[in-house]
């Protein structure tokens, strides 16, 4: 058994430039693929095997101690374990300020949680929300609009958010401070259902910058 | 058959029966015990609410007013079961509506609560008294408002550390006037609005409330005027503990706490400003509880507020109060017999506070009647546990977490195998465990040799092979709930001892090595088992059967597969068609 070990330390992590080695509880839930798939694509096994062991990464061994902080809200050094330490999360928010909320992806089976306080742009927060929803969601820039795209299928995601009026709103249209202080829960909502939201800049007056 | 004690005469011998382990057993010994405390059993208790259902539940028990449920698994709280896996209360409520008028208590924990289970709570039972939501989500503050509306003798409403949508901030004056009757109000967990002055109201016409736990949207200087109307508590939550700095302020508050002469219980202090801390000083030698565990509060004011409180019982506190304060509190609170200790800022990369296993080790020493730990701290040794183990061998639940997963010794370097080795060994009456650290397959052993008592243990990081579950599971005989995550046990283990897992509640695996084909044997060889998978990647059988499964939770139960589950969870059952 102690192979099953070292595979799982030998094992992909997903430290990326920006210190955000944001460890999730699993990496797929390929956006766009109905939850109750009785015949359907087949998962690439090998991949299926190591990412399940994957998901079970401590940070022991070879994990570097070098924090990389990056102007980041919160200095995170060590790789956030799923579930570890076993705080529960009304207690995290004990010392920084914390504001998890959920994030939905259409077609995905699992909602995840962020937390906003740990980023300081939209940007970054975008970062997240693709290493959260699997490697194949990669940031576009397209007409200076940021999207998210699944790659394999060429779906596009556009974030949007529930406000504190319970409105739907278009992420990235307020400044970032405010954002945080009325985002209720996000979405990525696939582009082609997007259309009834509130234009890129709203004429709404909670949102005068 | 012999005379038997006519109805009436059992009846009433049964009412004396204070547990349900007793009057389980009562109905063991023949049938028409069995008969006659059926019909007259008054509360149950289901630990998993996908154990039975409620179909069977009203069945056998007809003449029910008290309901306890729980749900989702522990690992729960930490994030580790995904949102909409179950849990839903709404059946029993519907089933009960109809079979239970009388009904007068539900206590829910990690369970899924609608606003439309709320409401038909509220309009199905004319006694209704009780209503417990510990961990509990999906309902909102218009559910709320139904149930201060049409339950006209709720005694008690909590609502623990629950996630409630805070729609509205008025729903507390759906209070009637006339409602007089509450005793126990915890709204600690809602948002950052309230309306005051209906809570003020609401206070001012309850005369038996004994105890009040505040949101941290009640600010400090409102708490004299809540309090004057509320001198009679004996528990009592504040809210966020802070204000500009008045003397006036202090004065009032002061003078409020003074005034509550039963006070024996203190809780809130979210953004505690350190000043008023002295205010509740004169109530500090009557208190027996104490959770200060969102105080970010150090010392020495938080030590000189903990050297007042000698007849403490329990604390729960932050890790400031660093090793130091745990000596100041070993010396001071000897009638201690809880400590929690939790973690100011887990993630940092070095230690923010000086909190070690020397104050866990003082307070062993120093409190004889310390029987439950929950310690978070960053470094641990053998030596300090077995000293541990030697001082409290009374010690019931014991907690450990070293932050730093597969942590070892920091002074040998080796495995705390044998600092739990001692635990298990000397404390015989131990029934809950959780361990962290270095572990090896050597631990396991100590613990299936000794922990004979044990009910509930939690691992997480620890381990070699399957011999290490193969211990516990062949020698833990009292164990009923076993979760474990990040351990590399596989099929082996579980196989061979799958008889086990109809004598315990639940087992929760995830991130180890178990198969989707020893998953799918369990469930051919045990049907009286719901094995569920929890698998994000898409259903099981899609994969080779070798494939390890990502989450596995398997419980007993009498009422088979069940049907509410979402797309990423499959019950490997032959009946079941998923």
């Amino acid at each position: 058994m102690s192979s099953e070990r070292a595979k799982s330390t030998n094992h992909l992590r997903e430290t990326d430039n920006s210190g955000l080695n944001y460890e999730t509880e699993l990496t797929l839930g390929l956006p766009g693929e109905s939850r109750k798939q009785i015949s359907g694509t087949k998962r690439r096994t090998s991949d299926v095997t190591e990412l399940s062991l994957g998901s079970s990464n401590n940070c022991k061994d070879d994990h570097s101690k070098n924090e990389i902080s990056t102007g980041r809200a919160k200095p995170l050094a060590k790789t956030q374990v799923v579930g570890w330490p076993p705080v529960r999360s009304s207690r995290k928010n004990v010392i920084e300020k914390c504001k998890y909320v959920k994030v939905a992806v259409d077609g995905a089976p699992y909602l995840r949680k962020v937390d906003l306080e740990m980023y300081d742009s939209y940007l970054k927060l975008l970062n997240a929300l693709q290493k959260l929803f699997t490697n194949c969601l990669t940031i576009c820039n397209f007409q200076s609009e940021s999207k998210l795209m699944d790659l394999t299928n060429g779906v596009e995601y556009v974030p949007t958010y529930e406000d504190k009026d319970g409105d739907w709103m278009l992420v990235g249209d307020v400044p970032w401070k405010m954002f945080v202080d009325t985002c209720k829960r996000i979405r990525l909502m696939k582009s082609s259902e997007a259309v009834g939201l509130a234009p890129r800049t709203p004429v709404k007056s909670s949102s005068t910058s | 058959m012999a005379h038997s004690f006519p109805e009436q005469v059992l009846k009433h011998l049964f009412s004396f029966l204070a547990s349900d382990k007793e009057r389980n057993s009562v109905s063991l010994v023949c049938k028409s015990w069995y008969e006659i405390e059926r019909r007259c059993r008054k509360s149950v208790f289901i630990g998993n609410c996908y154990s039975v259902s409620p179909e069977i539940m009203i069945k056998r028990f007809p003449e029910v007013r008290s309901v306890t449920l729980k749900g989702k698994p522990h690992f729960a709280d930490f994030n580790l079961v995904p949102e909409g896996w179950g849990a839903y209360v709404e059946p029993w409520i519907i089933a009960m509506s109809r079979s239970y008028p009388l009904l007068e208590e539900i206590r829910l924990k990690r369970m899924v609560v609608s606003d439309e289970s709320l409401e038909l709570i509220s309009t199905s039972f004319d006694n209704f008294k009780v209503l417990v939501l510990l961990s509990c989500e999906g309902f909102t503050t218009d559910g709320l408002a139904a149930i201060a509306a049409n339950c006209r003798n709720l005694r008690e409403l909590d609502l623990g550390e629950s996630e409630v949508e805070d729609l509205s901030s008025d729903w507390l004056s759906h209070f009637p006037d006339s409602c007089t009757s509450l005793v126990s109000l915890n709204i600690s967990c809602l948002g950052p609005e309230i309306s005051f002055s209906d809570l003020e109201r609401l206070i001012a016409h309850s005369p038996n409330l004994k105890t009040l736990r505040l949101s941290q949207a009640v600010p400090l200087e409102k708490l004299p005027d809540l309090l004057c109307h509320a001198s009679q508590l004996v528990e009592f939550g504040t809210g966020a503990y802070s204000s500009e700095v008045r003397s006036d302020i202090f004065s009032n508050l002061e003078e409020a706490f003074s005034g509550c002469k039963r006070l024996e219980g203190l809780s809130g202090f979210w953004d505690v400003e350190a000043a008023y801390l002295p205010a509740i000083y004169p109530v500090c030698s009557r208190l027996t509880s104490l959770n200060l565990s969102y105080a970010t509060i150090q010392s020495p004011d938080l030590d000189k507020l903990i050297s007042q409180c000698h007849n403490l019982q329990r604390l729960w506190v932050l890790d400031y109060i660093e090793d130091t304060g745990l000596q100041a509190l070993a010396a001071s609170c000897k009638n201690l017999e809880e400590l929690r200790v939790f973690p100011s800022d887990p993630f940092l990369p070095e230690p923010n506070v000086i909190l070690t296993e020397q104050g866990l080790v003082a307070v062993s020493e120093g409190c004889p009647k310390l029987q439950t730990v929950l310690y978070f701290c960053r470094q641990m040794t053998n030596a300090a546990l077995v000293t541990i183990a030697r001082n409290r061998p009374n010690m019931i639940r014991f907690r450990l977490c070293v932050i730093e997963p597969r942590a070892p010794d920091y002074l040998t370097l080796e495995p705390l195998d044998a600092g739990f080795g001692a635990i298990v060994e000397q404390c015989k009456e131990l029934r809950r465990l959780s361990l962290s650290g270095l572990l090896t397959d050597r631990v396991f052993e100590y613990i299936g040799t000794h922990a004979k008592k044990l009910e509930m243990l939690s691992i997480a990081f620890a381990g070699d092979s399957d011999m290490g579950l193969h211990h516990v599971l062949s020698g833990c005989e009292s164990l009923r709930k076993l979760e474990i995550r990040d351990c590399p046990f596989g099929d082996e283990a579980l196989l061979a001892n799958a008889a086990k897992l109809e004598t315990m509640r639940s087992l929760w695996m995830s991130s180890c090595s178990v198969s989707f084909g020893a998953c799918k044997l369990l469930a051919q060889k045990l049907p009286k088992l719901n094995v569920e998978v929890i698998d994000e990647m898409g259903p099981p059988d899609m994969r080779p059967e070798s494939s390890p499964v990502d989450k596995l939770y398997i419980y007993r139960t009498v009422a088979g597969p069940r049907f509410d589950m979402p797309g990423f969870v499959w019950t490997l059952n032959e009946d079941a068609k998923h």
